[in-house]
């Protein structure tokens, strides 16, 4: 043994071995650090042509008034008070939809439902997120539109009730997922003692699985508003884009990221308005990055506590 | 296995090379307004050249006007004039915009069949969408809420209307859609609906468009834009110019693209899509190069 280890052709393969395991780690290392590279990238671009703005607008005006009016005819103004307001009733509305249905489903899954079930269930739930959120914002306007139109005698269906059951759709699967893995990491052990109390599966569920998994709920809910907070496509298709503050879920609201979409294709490059819309995205990035934070931070709690 | 695939990768590859007949393209970007009929003469155009390939994109006279400035198309379709602030830009990147009217069009406003209000002053148009009548009951409707539906700012259409008709704000009310074709669909569906749409969108081969109905203008009876002969006439008010911006005079495929715009057949497209055809020829000097002149603009 001692002896083949010492022949030339042993040794080259020991080298070639060598230089792939170096080689696949320095692969490895590079990805990693490239996708560091891209969201530092990405921010320091939102930034750095979003501060440009402030030149000509008020940090004041951009985040508390409300009239968003770039191309105006006399002075153009630059509030997104409207757009924050909108983005916000549309995401909080679709988390009062999704986060409780999403529980639900997630306490069946991990609670009730047999491995087949769950075998069935949970990839249908997975294949909702792999829907294009064109295809989502089409059945806005042509299904749940006229729906609501009719339910609650309005006009029309362009509201932000309507962006909320869409968002409530698409948030739903990430909701899903992270609160099934979190009631699946509680030990057996806690249910078991519960039984042996006397309590039944229901009360079993509220009083010890579900506050035990608590931070995993949280992480899985903060993680759907992330998801909600930055969808364009279906927004912008189904909430009849008005620029005006919402008295209520029946007004048509524009959010910040329709906004972007609708005003990147016609604005002039390095205008205020060019560099506005950079603004908007920067709070935007601002805003989820906060999110999809406490989600990590409360996940991570919730990972060393089982 | 490995020289069989490479042999294949190099028959593609051969394949792909072949020289084809070369055809030139031209394309055409901006006004919603603009979209249907000059996709309809490309169509034609195509017909008779066949090596030349025209495509046509919607997407708003701003756009338009902004991919003519960044290089991006042929030509702009624009249904309003180039500000000065885009003038502006066009010199700072060299470039030279040429404007050609080929058609006229006139602003018509579109309700929900069911308000059965038949004319409007343009004074109650502004009050409308300025967001001062809130009201169907305030201009002899029904009581019923107005539900606003208008363009994006990136609309030619919507800056004419500011500029014309409102002479101030649109109220933030206005649902914004994403083309004049939404439009046309939310009013359909909006008992309480009111939009404002290009006069290809509301007929087509002298059939009114089913399930809106279109607004005459002025007092009493008021002058419906589907008049032709008032329309043509300039009694309908806001008639103005469908431009296409042009980089330079136009030359070889461009240069004869609108030549065919001008000819009878072209012209009997315009008008079959609902628009006016402009007379007069475009100045063409003899050979290629084509200086397409300005038609007197109206209402400017």
């Amino acid at each position: 043994m001692g002896n083949k280890d010492l022949t030339p052709a042993n040794l080259f393969e020991n080298q070639k071995r060598h230089f792939f395991n170096r080689l696949f780690k320095f692969l490895v290392k590079t990805a990693a650090f490239l996708s560091v590279v891209v969201l530092v990238g990405i921010f320091a671009l939102l930034a750095w042509n979003g501060l440009q703005m402030f030149r000509e607008v008020s940090v004041f005006q951009f985040f508390f008034t409300s009239t968003w009016n770039p191309s105006a005819l006399n002075a153009p103004s630059f509030g997104i008070g409207s757009m924050l307001a909108g983005t916000m009733l549309v995401t909080v509305a679709a988390m009062f939809i999704a986060f409780p249905v999403g529980i639900a489903l997630a306490a069946y899954l991990s609670e009730v439902a047999s491995p087949r079930m769950r075998g069935v269930v949970r990839p249908i739930i997975e294949l909702l997120a792999g829907i294009p959120s064109v295809v989502v914002g089409f059945i806005g306007i042509v299904v749940i539109g006229p729906f609501l139109a009719k339910t609650f005698a309005l006009s029309n269906g362009f509201t932000a009730l309507n962006g909320a059951i869409l968002l409530a759709i698409m948030a739903l699967p990430s909701i899903v997922t992270v609160a099934e893995d979190a009631l699946r990491a509680v030990p057996r052990a806690y249910r078991e003692a519960s039984y042996a109390l006397g309590s039944n599966k229901w009360t079993t569920l509220v009083r010890v699985t579900l506050p035990a998994a608590g931070s995993g709920i949280v992480a899985a809910g903060v993680l759907g508003v992330g998801r909600a907070v930055g969808e364009t496509m279906t927004v912008l298709m189904a909430t009849g884009n008005a620029l005006e503050v919402p008295d209520s879920l029946f007004d048509a609201v524009r959010t910040m990221t329709a906004t972007m979409a609708i005003e990147m294709g016609e604005v002039p490059f390095g205008t205020t308005h060019y560099f506005s819309l950079f603004a908007i995205g920067a709070t935007l990035f601002i805003i989820s990055l906060l999110f999809n934070l406490t989600a990590e931070y409360l996940a991570a709690k919730f990972r060393h506590q089982a | 296995m490995m020289r069989s695939l490479v042999l294949l990768f190099l028959l593609s590859a051969i394949v792909a090379c072949r020289p084809v007949k070369t055809i030139e393209q031209i394309q055409i970007k901006g006004s919603d307004s603009e979209v249907a009929v000059v996709m309809a003469l490309a169509e034609s155009f195509m017909h008779h050249e066949h090596r030349i390939s025209v495509s046509v994109k919607g997407g708003g006279s701003g756009s338009g006007i902004a991919a003519l400035l960044n290089g991006k198309t042929d030509i702009a379709n624009s249904s309003r004039d180039m500000s000065d602030k885009e003038h502006e830009m066009a010199k700072a990147r060299s470039i030279r915009p040429v404007p050609v009217v080929f058609a006229e069009d006139v602003l018509v406003f579109i309700l929900h069949p069911s308000l059965k209000i038949k004319a409007l002053t343009l004074d109650q148009i502004a009050g409308i969408y300025r967001g001062e009548i809130q009201n169907w009951k305030e201009v002899g409707g029904p009581d019923r809420m107005i539900s606003l539906y208008g363009r994006q700012s990136n609309s030619g259409t919507y800056v004419y209307l500011r500029e014309k008709v409102l002479k101030a704000e649109y109220s933030p009310k206005v649902k914004g859609m994403n083309g004049t074709a939404q439009i046309v669909e939310a009013v359909k569906q909006d008992v309480g609906g009111i939009g404002y749409v290009s006069l290809g969108y509301v007929q087509h081969n002298n059939k009114p468009t089913a399930g809106i109905s279109v607004v005459s203008l002025g007092l009493g009876e008021g002058v419906s834009p589907l008049d032709r002969a008032a329309v043509t006439g300039g009694l309908y008010p806001l008639k103005r110019p469908l431009y296409h911006f042009l980089n330079g005079p136009a030359r070889g495929a461009l240069a004869s693209f609108l030549r065919f715009e001008r000819s009878e057949k072209g012209q009997a497209i315009i008008r079959e899509s609902g628009y006016i055809p402009v007379e007069g020829p475009l100045a063409i000097a003899p050979g290629a190069d084509v200086v397409p002149k300005a038609q007197p603009v109206h209402g400017k």
